[in-house]
């Protein structure tokens, strides 16, 4: 129970931290979508060509936000010395990082969703009758990011030269959940769309087993 | 000196004699001839590298848990020394998958959660050469180590589902599949004499490593003296 309420209070202070300059949702909403204007100088972009390409287009522009977004999840900390006043003023070091996780996973899913109608106008993919399903994907993946992101970036941060380690550390590792969702949401996007349940079952074990190990190793992660 | 140079030199025998039979005992393989006898290279050193990061998977845990330095010298040197097989994986596959399938590399599953998995264990690597602090140095490379070891089956997973367009295994594969008792018992022979090698590159590694951890440790005290 004391977990509980910690994280509620942890994730208001992360959710008032952002909202009050919203630095990391206006950069990283900014920098997807340039991904995606790049992206369609790589292949043709009509709409069957979208169908095909667009999914892996669409997460490997998520992956690379999140890899950047995650930066300064543990370097604010760092910075302004506050980790170790997180640490006393919780009981389980977990909720520490369960409250950065649910405010990442929500604001990588914002990010998603804002852009989502700007790849289906610009891509001619058509996305509203598979919405409930995608905002699933979306959710199950961005969660899945979001755990790998978070833990690495307690890692990260402590080394030097870390704004290029996260992404080195957490492109590899996040290979499972680019493959599972991309295929998903690529059903999603058929001419005659349907939901890949073993590729959402995937995601959700992936979003377990992460959570697990952090749950389990998350006191040594933020360790003095 | 004398005990290293005995174990060199026996390790070297095993190696001598399993390219032997590799090259003079196994049979020749009805379909692809001369070019199979890659595999005694191939698999071997993927089977020892897979052994080799599942010892570095086992050191970092014990040192998360014990936070013995000796933990962490034992991680890093499995964690180079499974790399070093698997490079050698990474480039006998294309030697060996030109001729037999007219193309340097494909992206099915095995080969490519091999990559990932060198990719993860060069990270592993790259992360230590970036934190200064042993303490700090040993931890954090142990907890991303864990990490990385606990993704590979996901990775083979995901992969495997989704992305392969290539033959079914022959070893441990569908019924029906397999080689002939010969190549096995080659086969593993390969594999055992691999494993020694291994064993000899991680002992010297280890060793370099204590060396390096006690260097560190004068260093700091002449530094504080």
């Amino acid at each position: 129970m004391a977990l509980l309420s910690n994280t509620t209070v942890l994730l208001g202070k992360e959710l008032r931290t952002e909202f009050r300059s919203r630095e990391l949702l206006t950069t990283t909403t900014v920098f997807v979508l340039i991904v995606m204007v790049l992206f369609s100088f790589s292949f043709d972009p009509t709409s069957e060509e979208s169908r095909r390409f667009g999914a892996g287009l669409l997460w490997l522009a998520f992956l690379f936000a999140a890899s950047l977004m995650l930066q300064s999840c543990f370097l604010r900390e760092q910075t302004s010395d506050t980790l170790s006043a997180l640490r006393l003023s919780v009981s389980d070091p977990f909720a520490i990082f369960l409250a950065k996780l649910a405010a990442n996973t929500l604001f990588l899913l914002l990010t998603e969703l804002l852009l989502l109608p700007v790849f289906a106008v610009m891509y001619n993919v058509a996305v509203l009758p598979t919405l409930h399903w995608l905002v699933l994907v979306f959710f199950l993946g961005s969660l899945g990011v979001s755990i790998a992101g978070t833990a690495l970036s307690a890692i990260s941060a402590q080394a030097r030269m870390r704004e290029l380690l996260l992404p080195l550390l957490l492109l590899p590792l996040l290979t499972p959940i680019l493959v599972a969702s991309t295929e998903v949401t690529a059903a999603l996007f058929d001419r005659s769309p349907y939901v890949q349940w073993k590729g959402v079952g995937f995601l959700a074990v992936f979003d377990l087993a992460f959570l697990t190990i952090l749950w389990l190793l998350g006191e040594y992660l933020v360790e003095e | 000196m004398k005990k290293s140079v005995l174990s060199a030199m026996v390790v070297l025998l095993l190696l001598g004699v399993a390219a032997y039979a590799a090259f003079f005992v196994a049979p020749t393989d009805a379909k692809q001839g001369v070019i199979y006898r890659i595999l005694y290279l191939h698999v071997a050193s993927a089977w020892t590298g897979l052994t080799s990061f599942f010892i570095c998977f086992i050191a970092n845990s014990l040192y998360v848990l014990r936070r013995q330095p000796r933990w962490d010298w034992l991680g890093v040197s499995a964690g180079e020394t499974g790399l070093v097989f698997t490079t050698v994986v990474l480039l006998t596959g294309p030697i060996w998958a030109h001729p037999v399938w007219g193309i340097w590399w494909t992206w099915d599953a095995r080969l490519t959660s091999t990559f990932v998995l060198w990719l993860l264990y060069v990270s592993y690597l790259l992360l230590r050469t970036l934190v200064e602090e042993p303490d700090r140095r040993a931890l954090l490379s142990a907890l991303f180590g864990i990490f990385a070891f606990i993704d590979v089956p996901l990775v083979f997973g995901s992969i495997r589902w989704w992305r392969t367009q290539h033959p079914q295994p022959i070893i441990m594969g569908a019924p029906g599949a397999g080689l002939d008792p010969t190549m096995y018992r080659v086969l593993f022979f390969t594999w055992l004499a691999m494993l020694g090698l291994m064993t000899l590159l991680l002992r010297q590694r280890y060793r370099l490593e204590a060396m390096r951890g006690d260097l560190e440790i004068i260093q700091r005290e002449l530094e504080a003296a």
